[in-house]
């Protein structure tokens, strides 16, 4: 791999250590990848925030003492504790306080405090054709198949050496011909009534995550033009149950105008064949007791949007919760602002609801025990709840997960489902 | 014991331990206890196992970013795993051996092996070797 003299420059210490320790990791990693150079981003995505042990945290301390600052404008994922309201669960005061000093950390570095998964719902989207370094798989994947930026998948720890450097290997998404779907799934006999429902997404993201594995799936057959949120939800699960990291959706996504335009005129690797008995399947596995007493519903992983906050008030003007059971929207500072200035934050509140920001009940052990069954609308809180939190999990629509709150037992319309 | 041909090293070194071939891909965040070395990704094949000092054979990784983070905890509580061989080289587990060698002077090699090498070798215990062909 060739080095320009900055690079050199970074790497023999003229920019301070911390840029050194930066460039000898970047620059490794892309030995190890096999790139002929380094390449400049634009911007970067670091969800190294993310506290998961004391490992991490002496990273970034290393890191912040050595004087580290980032050359790109840099968002920061989620991190370990909602900074100001972690007192009101019970979140362990050892865990708040180390990953607050992770946080700390990573502010120190010049970076913009986004504090959030959705950094595209935010003014750190990126556009078109952009060389980005991001973090965090669901926002990697949104970035690549729905903006069409350009990003590897860059694990905690290498997104702030590539926002410090601001540079990285160019290899995989970051090049035209890395960019090539792999895998055609072509999809029939799904009405177009349950494709426009949000509960759609999700179950059809676990089912592509498990066909596309590590590999550029390419879908044919949608036949409506999902939204922005259908589409995070779409990439959060199948980023979840497969490494998907670029999706080409045919007619919908910007670098898969045709199916041909997809493949960068190559044949696909494989074809599979999916309709409403592949994704009956995949709706099931996102559950794991539907008769389980529900005391947990939780909505907004990726963290909620404006535009989700639109389809909740609604449903909660008028209607309280059932005493037995939490109802916890997590999202991001910015969208809670805008939700208390439309007022929608005032219905959440009159529901009964609460409202965790920074983080994530996957990246901060906020639950109490009590919480033995957790219902959401989301594919990834579905996929990962069983294993991180030993908890078991139930799959439903928005809708369903109000219902079920106000009844205080789990109700799910299938209705959707079983007219195929 | 069986010595496990390399085809190439992302991190180098050597290691001797039970082979564990995982038929399915892990996530180490959400599937993977840095306190216990246990497999906690409650839809995967090997979940329960204890997989601290095994030589483990991983198809690829699957999901969370924070996959890198984990796996750094796991070094630093001495339950990662005492090799990972691929069938070709993976980000994530490369760097957080590449930044254990940083941080604790001490990672795990991960190495590119033919998948069908290990076949019949399950549960045995294995030794691999440096490999003169290094891709860092």
């Amino acid at each position: 791999m060739r080095l320009r003299d900055r690079d050199e420059a970074m790497l023999g210490g003229e920019m301070g250590p911390a840029t050194a320790l930066a460039m000898k990791i970047v620059s490794r990693m892309g030995r190890i990848a096999g790139a002929p150079r380094l390449i400049d981003i634009t911007h970067a995505h670091i969800d190294s925030t993310i506290f998961v042990g004391d490992a991490g945290l002496e990273f970034a301390e290393r890191l912040a003492s050595l004087g580290a600052r980032v050359v790109v404008p840099s968002s920061l994922n989620v991190s370990g504790v909602d900074e100001h309201h972690w007192g009101e669960w019970p979140v362990a005061s050892e865990w708040a306080s180390k990953a607050h000093r992770q946080m700390v950390a990573y502010r120190s570095m010049g970076t913009t405090e986004t504090w959030t998964c959705a950094p595209y719902q935010t003014q750190a989207r990126p556009s078109f054709g952009q060389q980005i370094a991001w973090g965090e798989s669901n926002a990697i994947v949104f970035a690549n198949s729905v903006i069409g930026a350009r990003t590897e998948r860059y694990p905690d720890l290498y997104d702030v050496c590539a926002a410090i450097t601001g540079r990285v290997p160019e290899v995989g998404l970051h090049t035209d011909a890395g960019r090539r779907g792999h895998v055609l799934i072509t999809m029939t006999g799904v009405p177009h009534r349950l494709q426009e429902l949000d509960e759609f997404y999700p179950v059809l993201g676990f089912l592509i995550g498990r066909l596309a594995d590590d590999r550029i799936p390419v879908v044919e057959g949608l036949t409506v033009r999902p939204t922005d949120d259908q589409l995070k939800a779409f990439g959060a699960t199948a980023a979840s149950s497969g490494s998907v990291a670029l999706f080409h959706l045919v007619g919908i996504t910007p670098e898969a105008p045709t199916t041909a335009a997809a493949f960068g005129g190559l044949s696909p690797e494989v074809t599979h064949h999916v309709g409403m008995p592949e994704l009956l399947d995949a709706r099931r596995q996102l559950t794991t007791n539907a008769d389980a007493p529900v005391n947990l519903v939780l909505l907004g992983s990726p963290h909620f949007s404006i535009d989700e906050f639109r389809q909740l008030a609604p449903l909660l003007r008028g209607r309280r919760k059932a005493d037995s059971v939490e109802f916890l929207v997590t999202t991001s500072r910015i969208m809670r602002t805008l939700a208390a200035d439309t007022g929608m934050l005032r219905d959440l509140e009159a529901f009964g609801g609460r409202i965790t920001v920074d983080t994530c009940v996957l990246a901060t052990p906020m639950l109490p025990p009590t919480i033995t069954t957790i219902m959401t609308n989301s594919g990834k809180y579905a996929y990962y709840v069983p294993g991180l939190l030993s908890r078991q999990v139930v799959y439903g629509s928005l809708e369903d997960c109000v219902e079920s709150a106000v009844q205080g037992r789990v109700v799910r319309d299938d209705h959707a489902w079983s007219v195929a | 014991m069986t010595v496990v041909p390399v085809i190439s090293s992302v991190v180098a070194g050597t290691a001797q331990g039970r082979l564990v071939v995982s038929p399915a891909p892990l996530s180490f965040w959400g599937g993977y206890d840095a306190a216990t070395g246990e497999v906690i990704d409650r839809r995967h094949p090997l979940s329960g196992q204890r997989l601290g000092g095994c030589v483990l054979a991983l198809p690829w990784t699957r999901g969370s970013s924070t996959t890198t983070a984990i796996l750094l905890e796991a070094v630093r509580l001495g339950n990662a795993p005492a090799a990972i061989l691929l069938p070709k080289v993976d980000t994530f587990i490369a760097l957080a051996s590449v930044v254990a060698h940083e941080l604790y002077g001490r990672g795990f090699p991960v190495l590119v092996v033919e998948p069908s090498v290990l076949a019949g070798l399950d549960g045995t215990v294995v030794q691999c070797e440096e490999h003169p062909t290094h891709h860092g």
